[in-house]
């Protein structure tokens, strides 16, 4: 056996040969040879009983993976709206001078690869960028120049760390200089915990008086869905299986949402103390934290409050004495795939499978990961969960509003003062929000992200709840200089290239809309341009197989509902019937530039 | 365990047992819901979406869902109609499909479809994608141009066949059906007589040698549309709007 | 009262949808005592005398040349129908469309195995029309009131929109004349 094939033997083997352990091998031989290859890939099926294909299907789906060799440092540089808001144009170049590449190309000497990668959780310290798993904040042009140079000597991103974070970011496991900009703590999320109060109080009941508990706080998922917890806890314990699973969703990747970042960094005992009062409730031995690729600088971190708290006694065998009551979790890393937030999608991807969402029904709670009743929850959901066995659920329900009870912790970036995390109670209006932000000069408001909706200044005596505002954590707020329909684009531009590419609607559907709204920002646009729109984006959202694909339309939907006049003065009628999209000296111009001759038919 | 039970569609009430999904309900009471992905004795992937119907008022595709009491099922509508000549017009920008050349023209489902909706040309811009054509097998080629991403190949292999052959690789638009080897179909264990051959809709998997066998008017949906054939009283040849 | 008039034109195409329109066979006496034909090949007008009820394009834009031509019966028709899988898809020409331009230019005149060119030269006289970066199908380029798919169209298919037309119904085909080959 070759070194290689060792290696990569011993890597399987290091998963037990398990294929539902894939994201694991595949993300270990890349951090071992920078790519998979496809010989890797044939090593990896041999050594997991799983077909070359099926490995392939996995490595090509996700985007911080690659069959081809990248560089030994690869700089994903974030290209979100906030990013783009404040200098990204500046950074690329910068970058890109500074290597001598393009984006998406890698140096001839192998050591640097230069990509984009969408929001990554720094909007409130944009542009930010991971180089490797280093992630690097409040970029400038300048400082673009000492990072390559510190790159080029030493060929360790984390030597770019200077100045470490506030919190835990600088926690000897953590070492970032990333920010908590933690602004406003609430009662809930971030209100001291001493570990083990609310476990213990759990298992002094219950578990079906847990899910009461739950159910009575009316406590609905954090994310952005809002399901009720307690009915989705119900409905897995009430399900048959030999196994059940606990999930906890840290794949935040709506645009523009970093709340659970902090939550992971300064929260992660609460989380895992809901988590487990979950596996109690449910009658779940087994708990996975999915933590987005772009978070894996907190890996080593979690790991070791994980550890501890078995030490403690909260996770393991007979927590905190209870006989019987097993509960441990580990963690599943992604890899870059927005898609694996939508809880089935994340089910596949631990099962090391492609993050196709899931056929439903069946519906997680009665089939889910590895085909056993399983709850997904948010980062939040779990805390929440946590401080209502803790406090009682009187005491959380006295919060927030009538349908949304409790707080919310929102992710607050774009033009304001004072971007970053502030907890809130639930039914705040957008206007206070926007005070506590310190923004004043404020044409829209982006809430929830693209999945969501655009809100401008008439919609700002509206409530963050589940029932008016709903928000998985996303507030972005742009002033009267952003341009809106160029925002539109670029929200279209995401899910183009988050889709999964399961389903008919989303696949197609959004390049479609996206191909028509480049012609209308390109002034190529008329009028029926707009019926146009409005059809394509009913077929996707009806037809679509998940909630990416449903909610894939709204940039576009909510910016023509409340900002049509932004379109109607691009658009154009041609007086003589002909396609204003069409373009002739265009379409021409290659000709022309083959033959070495201008078209003398084309009136200037 | 059966129960039987009555759903009702564009309000007809039919029978069906409980482990039916509407689609398997809806073709044994004779109502044909239009569909491109599912096959017969292969589990639904619910990925083409063309059988979306509304179920009690809500979008869901007939060939992943079971029966319940009491659905109040809408499948022909004006809207669905519209849905669904959307979305084969998708498949058809998507790709590079010309009819024209196709061995598989006047057999092809996809064709079929876009007749029995009366699409006359897509509305959409074509996306003109470049793909390959794989012909390294000695028997069967893979025109990438012309798949729909039914997904039925993938599962044929698997479920009849009781091989591996196939499986997606990439993802969004670029998203394509893979092969269980480095380079191409021909180093599969894959064979022309494998039901996987047989399940293309489309004419991405065709067997080599075979040119436009069937005769112009003699093919399947040259005379009556696709789901005649599930239709008690089959759509006569009327007007495609 | 003065019969409504028909032009046609063969853009991108092979004249096989014109030899479909000459296949509705002794029809075509019915046809001309409905219509007149203005600019077409098939009476060879080069250039329209009057503005037209119906435009039939065959043919899809492949040059300036065609656009010119399209924009033109735009501009004469009051009904502008694309005729053929050529006008509503691009057709057989627009194959080339996933391949650069250069490429195909060097390969129909440089490299293909049956080329023979000792000059070398790629055509490049001043009144050769300039090649586009692709082929558009016509709705693409101006509105286009109705398609009537095929390669070609049948001739039953062509005759049964135009009388529909002409008697003002809605031009919708039965299903065996909706056909894309």
């Amino acid at each position: 056996m070759s070194e290689f094939e060792n290696t990569i033997h011993t890597i399987c083997e290091s998963y037990g040969g398990d294929r539902a352990r894939m994201m694991d091998i595949v993300r270990d031989v890349h951090e071992k040879y920078g790519c998979c290859s496809g010989k890797a890939m044939n090593l990896i099926a041999r050594g997991t009983g799983a077909h070359r294909v099926e490995v392939q299907s996995v490595v090509t789906f996700y985007a911080f993976y690659s069959e081809k060799p990248k560089g030994r440092v690869v700089i994903r540089l974030c290209n979100d709206i906030v990013d783009t808001m404040f200098g990204i144009e500046h950074v690329a170049r910068a970058f890109s001078e500074e290597l001598g590449i393009g984006f998406g190309e890698t140096t001839a000497d192998g050591r640097f690869t230069l990509e984009y990668t969408p929001c990554i959780g720094m909007s409130d310290q944009a542009p930010a960028a991971l180089i490797n798993e280093v992630v690097v904040t409040s970029l400038s042009s300048d400082s673009v120049r000492g990072i390559v140079r510190t790159l080029r000597e030493s060929g360790d991103p984390q030597k770019l760390v200077r100045r470490l974070g506030d919190g835990n970011n600088a926690h000897k496991l953590v070492r970032a200089m990333v920010q908590n900009g933690l602004r406003k703590k609430g009662p809930v999320v971030f209100a001291e915990m001493e570990s083990g109060n609310a476990l213990r109080k759990a298992l002094a009941l219950s578990p079906v008086e847990v899910i009461r508990d739950i159910k009575t706080a009316r406590l609905r998922g954090r994310g952005g869905a809002g399901f009720p917890a307690g009915m989705k806890w119900e409905f897995t314990r009430a399900a048959d299986g030999d196994r059940k699973f606990v999930m906890c969703n840290a794949d935040e990747g709506e645009p523009g949402t970093f709340k659970d970042r902090v939550i992971l960094t300064e929260r992660a005992d609460l989380m895992l103390e809901g988590m487990a009062i979950a596996g109690y409730a449910i009658g779940a031995q087994e708990g996975i934290i999915y933590l987005r690729g772009e978070y894996a600088y907190l890996r080593k971190f979690l790991e070791n409050v994980i550890e501890n708290r078995r030490r403690d006694g909260f996770l393991g065998k007979d927590i905190l004495g209870k006989k019987g009551f097993h509960f441990d979790v580990r963690i599943q890393l992604g890899a870059g795939a927005y898609v694996c937030g939508e809880e089935t999608a994340l089910i596949s991807s631990c099962e090391g499978l492609r993050g196709d969402p899931k056929t439903r029904p069946p519906f997680p709670a009665q089939k889910g990961y590895l085909e056993q009743p399983t709850v997904v929850n948010n980062v939040e959901t779990f805390c929440c969960v946590a401080r209502i066995l803790e406090k009682g659920p009187g005491w959380f329900v006295e919060m927030g509003s009538k349908g949304s009870p409790g707080t919310k912790v929102l992710s607050i970036s774009g033009d304001c003062n004072s971007p970053g995390v502030y907890e809130f109670p639930m039914g705040v209006t957008m206007a206070e929000v926007l005070r506590e932000a310190g923004a004043d000069d404020v044409q829209a408001v982006q809430v929830g992200g693209p999945s969501r909706e655009i809100v401008g200044p008439e919609g700002f005596e509206r409530v963050i709840c589940f029932d008016d505002l709903a928000t998985g954590g996303a507030i972005v707020i742009l002033n009267s200089s952003r341009n809106i329909t160029e925002m539109a684009r670029k929200y279209m531009d995401f899910f183009v290239e988050e889709s999964c590419g399961y389903c008919t609607p989303c696949r197609v559907g959004n390049v479609l809309m996206m191909k028509k709204l480049e012609d209308i920002l390109d002034g190529k646009g008329q009028l029926s341009d707009l019926d146009y729109l409005h059809d394509l984006a009913e077929t996707v959202k009806t037809a679509s197989r998940c909630g990416l694909g449903q909610a894939s339309p709204n940039p576009i939907l909510t910016t023509l509902e409340r900002f049509r006049p932004f379109y109607e003065k691009l658009l154009r009628t041609h007086p003589k019937n002909f396609d204003p999209s069409f373009d002739l000296r265009a379409a021409v111009a290659e000709a022309e530039g083959l033959v070495g001759r201008k078209s003398a038919a084309i009136e200037t | 365990m059966t129960d039987s039970i009555t759903i009702s569609i564009d309000g007809v009430e039919i029978p069906a047992e409980t482990h039916h999904t509407i689609l398997e309900a809806a073709d044994k009471a004779g109502i044909y819901i239009p569909r491109l992905c599912a096959y017969p004795g292969l589990k639904p992937n619910g990925s083409c979406r063309v059988c979306t119907v509304l179920v009690n008022g809500r979008p869901q595709t007939a060939c992943t869902t079971p029966v319940m009491k009491g659905m109040v099922i809408q499948n022909e509508t004006p809207e669905l109609k519209r849905l669904r000549s959307n979305l084969i017009e998708m498949l058809f920008v998507e790709g590079n499909h010309y009819c024209m050349f196709c061995e598989k023209s006047g057999n092809c489902e996809l064709q079929g479809m876009a007749y029995r909706l009366g699409i006359k040309t897509p509305h959409f811009p074509y996306l003109e994608p470049k793909r390959e054509i794989d012909a390294t097998h000695p028997d069967v080629l893979i025109d990438h141009n012309r798949c729909i991403f039914c997904g039925r190949c993938i599962q044929a292999s698997k479920t009849f066949d009781g091989k591996n052959v196939f499986q997606y690789i990439g993802r969004t638009r670029n998203k394509k059906v893979g092969v269980n080897a480095d380079d191409g179909l021909g180093e599969t264990d894959f064979a022309a007589t494998d039901r996987a051959a047989q399940v293309c809709p489309v004419g991405a998997i065709l067997k080599k040698r075979v040119g436009f066998k069937i005769p112009i008017g003699k093919r399947i949906y040259d005379r009556s549309p696709i789901g005649s054939e599930i239709e008690v009283q089959p759509k006569d040849a009327g007007s495609a709007q | 009262m003065e019969k409504p008039k028909v032009a046609t034109t063969s853009l991108a195409g092979c004249f096989g949808c014109h030899m479909s329109l000459l296949d509705i066979d002794e029809r075509i006496l019915q046809l001309i005592d409905l219509v007149d034909f203005n600019k077409s090949p098939i009476n060879d007008i080069k250039t329209f005398t009057a503005r037209c009820a119906v435009g039939l394009i065959e043919g899809g834009c492949c040059n300036e040349e065609n656009v010119h031509v399209l924009q033109l019966f735009r501009e004469h028709c009051d009904i502008l129908i694309s005729v053929g899988d050529c006008a509503t898809m691009g057709g057989i020409p627009a194959w080339r469309n996933t391949l650069p331009l250069k490429e195909c230019l060097d390969e129909a005149y440089l490299n293909g195995p049956t080329v023979h060119n000792p000059s070398g030269l790629i055509p490049n006289d001043p009144e050769l029309p300039l090649i586009l970066n692709k082929v558009y199908p016509c709705h693409e380029v101006v509105k286009i009131d109705y398609f009537i798919p095929g390669c070609p169209p049948s001739a039953d298919a062509l005759w049964a929109a135009l009388t529909a037309l002409l008697s003002g119904k809605p031009v919708d085909l039965p299903y065996e004349l909706l056909k894309y080959d």
